[in-house]
């Protein structure tokens, strides 16, 4: 049985199908997700208070090296599946990048289930975030040498794009998030914990329902981007998955952080990715990069794919 | 009668992305001042909601000299035309007061 809060998803999808006329004001959208990344950077910050940082480092590590890597592993497939060097680089950059709603569903599903994970997972994907995206631009640049990006053009500057990356909302609320939950502790935490802890899977649902109607929308371009694009939403999250779980296999984390690692490698970012390489790539086709993530990769993650990664981890052992 | 003065609007609809380059092309090449308001809408590139971050537009109106506005816009032109929608609109405008703009 699917968590409660994929249901929802699925009703936004059914509202864009339907051409319901439900909308959810995008200032809603937008504290959502700020209150989601600012939440579960908390909880993370709590366990973070009780470890020592230092043990933490070859997690942190693995992390980036793996979002690094993950575009590099793409590209030469996306290539070999007729996709213009741009485009291959622009999607390599949203699979390495990750989904912080799929972390969610996926840690929602392993409490349900009573499986244990790393609870300073958030961590995981504060790193994740970046790594890829710089992987993505250097793909690009790396096939444009010679046509050099116009002088001034919005995405030439390394600078930029590395604060853009760095400091974008997804980051910095994150990371905010988890340094306050370290900071304060539980004590710290306790009176805001009836906003910022309780109500959590709520906010989740409701956030689901606005994706499922973004999603919803999405999935009507497929058809437009034809077989590619499914092969590519479809393909990559279990082949990511396996490399996601390979590394924390190799890291000995428990069968809950296992499963964690292998969602957070299967799923692709849809917030900062497709802005970042906007500006970063613009030769390359955003809609097909979204199409893939948000269309396809996110609701096969939500439905079908936590549940196969969950039962690969155990799978693995502990 | 109150004196007014003749001046160029320049209206630029634009995906959200490019926000931060065109106010800062704009104000190198002479702008003073900039509104912008997020807007939804359809062209021939397709619908664009709003509804989230890669799918959000804005109307960036700038208030200048003609020279400046026609300045702004072949760059625009040159820098974004090829890889982004961006659509720009001229029209005469009158201001009370010309040296705030």
């Amino acid at each position: 049985m699917f968590d409660v809060v994929v249901l929802f998803f699925g009703l936004g999808v059914l509202a864009r199908w339907v051409k319901s006329d439900l909308r959810l004001p995008e200032a809603l959208y937008e504290t959502l997700s700020i209150y989601l990344l600012l939440a579960i950077g908390l909880k993370g910050g709590l366990e973070l208070s009780r470890q020592p940082l230092a043990a933490l480092l070859p997690e942190v590590a693995a992390c980036l090296a793996m979002g690094f890597l993950i575009p590099f592993l793409l590209y030469p497939l996306l290539r070999a599946l007729k996709l213009p060097a741009p485009d291959a680089a622009a999607v390599g950059a949203h699979y390495g990048s990750v989904s912080v709603v799929t972390f969610a569903v996926a840690t929602a599903t392993l409490t349900r289930q009573g499986i244990a994970y790393e609870s300073h997972a958030p961590l995981w994907v504060a790193v994740l975030e970046g790594p890829g995206l710089v992987a993505g631009i250097l793909l690009a640049r790396r096939a444009q040498r010679g046509s050099a990006v116009a002088q001034g053009a919005p995405g030439s500057r390394w600078s930029e794009l590395l604060h853009d990356v760095l400091f974008g909302k997804s980051v910095l609320l994150l990371l905010g998030g988890l340094a306050i939950g370290a900071v304060a502790g539980d004590g710290g935490v306790a009176p805001i914990a009836a906003v910022f802890i309780t109500p959590f899977k709520g906010m989740l649902a409701l956030f689901l329902l606005e994706l499922g109607l973004v999603a919803g929308a999405r999935l009507a371009e497929v058809r437009r981007f034809g077989l590619a694009v499914a092969v590519i939403g479809l393909g990559a999250p279990p082949v990511l998955a396996l490399v996601g779980a390979a590394v924390g296999w190799a890291l000995g984390l428990s069968t809950g952080g296992v499963a964690v690692l292998a969602t957070l490698a299967a799923s692709a970012s849809y917030i900062a990715a497709p802005t970042a390489m906007r500006i970063a790539v613009p030769q390359a086709n955003a809609a097909l990069s979204i199409t893939a993530a948000l269309g396809v990769t996110f609701p096969f993650n939500i439905v079908i794919g936590i549940p196969l990664y969950i039962e690969l981890a155990k799978r693995l052992g502990p | 009668m109150t004196t007014k003065y003749r001046k160029t609007q320049l209206v630029i609809v634009a995906e959200a992305a490019l926000e931060k380059a065109l106010v800062r092309d704009a104000c190198a090449l002479g702008a003073q001042g900039w509104t912008v308001v997020d807007v939804r809408g359809a062209g021939r590139e397709g619908v664009r909601e709003g509804a989230w971050e890669a799918d959000r537009t804005i109307e960036l109106k700038l208030i200048c000299d003609e020279a400046v506005a026609d300045a702004i816009a072949e760059q625009v032109m040159a820098r974004y035309a090829a890889d982004y929608s961006v659509s720009l609109t001229f029209s005469e405008v009158r201001v009370l007061r010309p040296d705030r703009f």
